[in-house]
């Protein structure tokens, strides 16, 4: 004979049932709306990702909506918070994919999180967009997987070429240990030999580190003629004051990731001369105005510092991208059949972007080259175009 | 390796060294007072920073950091109040859990209250990039400031448990709650007053370490953790033994760093306090008898 | 008769379990079972833990370094190409004992790696191994300190899973291939083995919990309740309460790693996000919540709470509801939510709380 609390326990776990049961019958598919699933960090270690990247998402959409939508259908973006953890990215993509019926899934905001999704969208034949830097997520190719960010391969090409017009050959670096930082090391050694680069010294830090003096005074000791940084917050802010205050006196470069002028306004003075590669967002007004990018970029920073009160990134400018191109896909199919816009997405020419113009192909499913990058550098504490 | 490089490794090692060693001293209060262990302690430092640096948009540094440490101490009380005196039977792990609840709710708090961004406070003098030089090494002058806070800290709190009324209520809670009472000793105030305490300590410790650190809305738990260890170390409830224990595993980290591949700069203050539990749990300096009375 | 009335809530759970599967069939909604599974395989960490916690009296900040033993662990063995090595003796070796199996990937490259079984296999003996050290020398400490020592154990782990390039590092262990338990039944994350893996995932489950009402029940666990009432009249009467504590941290621990390998196999992969100190918390807060010493309430907690969260619903929040959920059982109901309640206690099964 069960007792009272095992019939409470087949009661609770009865009504549990039902309740789920019951909020499936409630819902039903609309399919005047192009359902589209979103998946950032919006929460979590990858926050400065992926909080602009929602917004953005979510602004934009509703910018689409007014306008009319794609192809008469509204858009709606289902979007979900992973909290920087790969394991939710895997059961949201899972939920977005097998219970919204998403056509294409935008995001993850890391590469670690998309690398864990990637095969996931690609058995399920969900187009995947991703706004995550790695070369890995695109090499080698996956049919339904894209990303648009520019790839870390391109940044560290173009830190190499400057180096090269400054004579600089031996360089220290120094990487964070997440998955951006580590990705981007790869990179800095895999190209260092064909630009004539030495790599005197490259170790990896903690993320959440709090003070860089000792691994820069290792970096010192070897005499380096120039430091890269690859990491994103707290630690890029830090490497300009640190290397300041321990005397090392060589050119600073970061990666992309330092696309915010909070980074720079967190470093203070420090932060004057550091060089990276950006794309052309936070210099829009220096652009000459018959640059193709220009009317897009002014248009998105104003839009976005006018809604949420804070300075654009370029994280954002990710999101734009990957519901640009997706739209622009959707309408050269004409339909919202997966397989053919995924067909017009892999095609897609010209189409010009925040990161920059988009050329994908079966064999680029980025579609971005060395050029959507400009080498940027900070100056009184604004970000300018670099000028040899 | 050179002098001024030695030099420059020493200064990185007292550097984080300081940092540890002033989230210690905040901690010990509350164990000495309650023998809880407040998983809490760091997120103290890091919202006392955060008020900073939002209040110093609107008066002046000095009075900033003097309004976060009081608002801080006023949340330390009230989250004593609410949370901490109600579960005054629980065991200890019940404890334990409780508090690092607390240190979650506050995390999440701080980060919808103030969101994701990184921040730091002005430097207190100079600025990112000022540095004295000593022995051809370069050390901030900030670094300076964290070790001044934490000597006054120590030096001031060491007469307020040895000589003053209040102080001594303190301990003897510490030390038998019940004979305490039976003494007169109003034990539920005397709790409340170290957690107060703690917080206040750890709002400054927070501000002074912001400029070096940068404050983050998740910063709080690695540096509770590291607190914890050279508290460990040094020996629960001493403040001078956290302060000593924690330079000298800033400097071991340091050096470790230097010779070996920096990845494993972490795993040696781990491997430290896994040995130090071990082999002598009391710690470095501590007496053997766990529950005997500590002195600050 | 005594004795089969306590196997009676595993029946009834199990009968549940068939009927939320039909129902969920029924109405075209499978997909659920995706994050029901996930949390039954997170909810052996649970089962485990609440052994330590509730009936040993033992703390433990660190147990996801016990899951991430035995994710990565199976991960790394079946996903490691030994083609390079085919010609090494040791290679040759595992070849001809059938513990290697040749497959493609998902690029078409040829990979030579261990199968599921033996690396099934190969996690629990290190885990066990794992705890047996560690718990050694951790077991001694008291309250605060073993507190430490778990969070500084479940931190190294963390460390090597980080820093390792073989784990991946940050990315960790991606591809990781389904677990063929015989022919034609699989823990396998794809819409078409949904309903076989939730029965699969269930099954494990009840098993543990089998093992842990046993446990319970028998002389190991009268003793733990002797122990965790009064642990030095326990000792005095002969009670070898040192030896009893290893042995249900060896046991938590096993448990923790059948998770890990199971829910790896299931998602195809692990990170280092599955041994974060947030993570150990969060089994731990389960355990508070579901009751210490109350295996189905932490059972029942930890299905119910990990699914809510795998399927976001509680968006940016999910971290403060972990912790208003833990911060208000510990005030108002530390016996746990169902005894709260007020149920009629069942029998002896359960022991009384003194708090100590």
């Amino acid at each position: 004979m069960p007792n009272g609390k095992q019939i409470l326990k087949f009661a609770a776990i009865l009504f549990f049932v039902f309740s789920i049961a019951f909020c499936r019958i409630a819902f039903a598919a609309d399919t005047s709306e192009i359902k589209i699933g979103a998946i950032f960090a919006i929460t979590g270690g990858a926050s400065n990702l992926g909080s602009p990247e929602a917004k953005t998402g979510e602004m934009l959409v509703e910018k689409i909506n007014k306008e009319g939508g794609v192809n008469g259908k509204k858009i709606k973006l289902i979007i979900k918070d992973s909290g920087s953890k790969p394991e939710n990215a895997v059961s949201l993509a899972k939920q977005l994919i097998d219970e919204e019926n998403v056509l294409a899934i935008i995001g993850p905001s890391t590469s670690g999180e998309t690398m864990q999704i990637k095969n996931i969208c690609q058995e399920n034949k969900t187009i995947l967009i991703s706004c995550a830097a790695a070369e890995d997520i695109i090499n080698p190719v996956a049919s339904f997987v894209f990303k648009v960010p520019q790839s870390d391969s391109d940044a560290v090409r173009q830190i190499y070429r400057i180096m090269k017009a400054k004579a600089i050959t031996k360089i220290g670096v120094i990487t964070s240990n997440d998955g951006y930082g580590v990705a981007g090391g790869k990179q800095l050694a895999n190209l260092a030999a064909e630009n004539g680069i030495t790599i005197a010294f490259s170790e990896s830090y903690d993320k959440q580190e709090t003070d860089l003096t000792g691994i820069l005074t290792k970096v010192k000791g070897k005499d380096v003629q120039a430091v890269v940084n690859w990491s994103i917050v707290p630690a890029q802010s830090l490497v300009a004051k640190n290397m300041k205050q321990i005397g090392l006196d060589v050119p600073l470069f970061q990666s992309s990731g330092f696309g915010n002028i909070k980074y720079v306004q967190a470093g203070g003075e420090a932060a004057n001369g550091t060089i990276f590669p950006c794309g052309r967002l936070l210099v829009a007004e220096e652009l000459p105005n018959d640059h193709p990018q220009k009317a897009v970029l002014i248009g998105y920073k104003n839009d976005y510092e006018s809604r949420f009160k804070e300075d654009a990134s370029t994280f954002g400018g990710h999101t734009y991208d990957a519901l640009l191109v997706l739209t622009e896909a959707i309408k050269k199919a004409g339909s919202t059949d997966t397989q053919k816009v995924r067909d017009a997405l892999e095609n897609l020419k010209g189409v010009i972007g925040i990161a920059g113009q988009f050329n994908f192909s079966p064999k680029n499913h980025s579609g971005l080259d060395m050029n959507a990058y400009e080498v940027l550098t900070v100056k009184d504490g604004k970000f300018a175009i670099y000028k040899n | 390796m050179n002098l001024p490089q030695i030099v420059q490794y020493c200064f990185a090692g007292i550097t984080v060294g300081s940092i540890y060693a002033i989230v210690a001293i905040g901690f010990n209060i509350i164990y000495n007072a309650t023998g809880i262990i407040n998983f809490a302690q760091g997120e103290f430092l890091i919202l006392g920073a955060m008020l900073a640096i939002t209040l110093n948009h609107f008066v002046a540094l000095p009075i900033a950091i003097a309004l976060s440490v009081v608002i801080t101490t006023i949340v330390g009380g009230l989250i004593e109040i609410v949370f901490i005196r109600r579960a005054r039977n629980a065991s200890v792990l019940s404890l334990i859990v409780i508090t690092i609840g607390i240190s979650i709710l506050m995390r999440e708090a701080m980060l919808h209250i103030w969101d994701e961004k990184v921040r730091s406070l002005a430097y207190f003098t100079g600025t990112g990039v000022s540095s004295i030089t000593i022995l051809g090494a370069h050390i901030s002058p900030q670094v300076l400031w964290v070790l001044g806070v934490s000597a006054v800290i120590v030096i001031g709190l060491t007469p307020f448990f040895r000589y003053t009324l209040t102080g001594r209520a303190m301990r003897a809670c510490a030390d038998d709650r019940m004979a305490a009472r039976l003494c007169g000793i109003n034990d539920k105030w005397m709790v409340t007053l170290s957690f107060m305490i703690s917080a206040a300590i750890g709002a400054l410790a927070g501000c002074v370490i912001s400029p070096v650190t940068q404050t983050q809305y998740d910063m709080g738990a690695p540096l509770a953790i590291k607190g914890f260890t050279v508290a460990i170390v040094g020996g629960l409830g001493n403040s001078m033994a956290a302060v000593v224990a924690g330079l000298m595993l800033g400097l071991v980290e340091a050096f470790t760093m230097s010779q070996f591949d920096v990845a494993y700069k972490e795993a040696v203050s781990i491997v430290i306090l896994l040995l130090i539990l071990v082999l002598r749990p009391s710690g470095l300096f501590g007496k053997r008898e766990i529950a005997a009375m500590r002195s600050l | 008769m005594t004795q089969f009335r306590r196997y009676i809530p595993v029946i009834a759970v199990a009968i549940a379990v068939i009927i939320l599967q039909v129902v969920l069939s029924k109405t075209g909604s499978t997909y659920y079972m995706t994050q029901i599974t996930m949390s039954a395989f997170y909810a052996l960490v649970v089962i485990g833990l609440c052994l330590l916690m509730g009936y040993a009296g033992q703390v433990s900040l660190g147990h996801a370094g016990f899951f991430a033993i035995g994710g990565y662990t199976a991960a790394v063995l079946t996903t490691f190409n030994l083609t390079a090595y085919s010609n090494t003796p040791v290679v040759s070796l595992c070849r001809s004992l059938g513990l290697l199996v040749q497959r493609q990937d998902i690029y078409g490259t040829d990979i030579l790696a261990f199968s599921a079984w033996p690396a099934f296999a190969a996690a629990i003996l290190l885990a066990i191994i794992i705890a047996f050290l560690i718990g050694l020398p951790v077991i001694r400490l008291k309250g605060h300190y073993m507190a430490m020592a778990t969070l500084g154990f479940g931190l190294i782990i963390y460390r090597i899973v980080l820093g390792g390039r073989i784990f991946g590092q940050a990315d960790g262990v991606s591809n990781v291939p389904p677990f063929r338990i015989i022919d034609g039944l699989e823990v396998n994350g794809r819409a078409a083995f949904r309903i076989e893996s939730y029965y699969i995932a269930w099954f494990v489950v009840l098993a543990a919990m089998v093992l842990a009402i046993n446990l319970v029940h028998s002389r190991v666990g009268r003793a733990l309740r002797s122990i965790h009432e009064n642990e030095e009249a326990a000792h005095s009467l002969g009670v070898n309460t040192y030896r009893y504590k290893l042995l249900v941290f060896i046991l938590s621990a096993v448990f923790a790693a059948i998770g890990g390998v199971l829910l790896t196999h299931y998602n195809g992969s692990i990170g280092p996000s599955e041994v974060t100190v947030m993570k150990s918390v969060r089994y731990l807060v389960i355990v508070a919540v579901g009751g210490m010493a109350n295996l189905w309430g932490a059972l029942f907690m930890g299905v119910l709470l990990n699914f809510l969260s795998l399927r976001g619903v509680f968006g940016s929040y999910d971290d403060a509801v972990f912790a208003v959920i833990l911060i208000a059982i510990m005030l108002f109901a530390p016996q746990g939510l169902l005894r709260m309640l007020n149920i009629r206690k069942i029998s002896s099964l359960l022991p009384r709380r003194s708090n100590a």
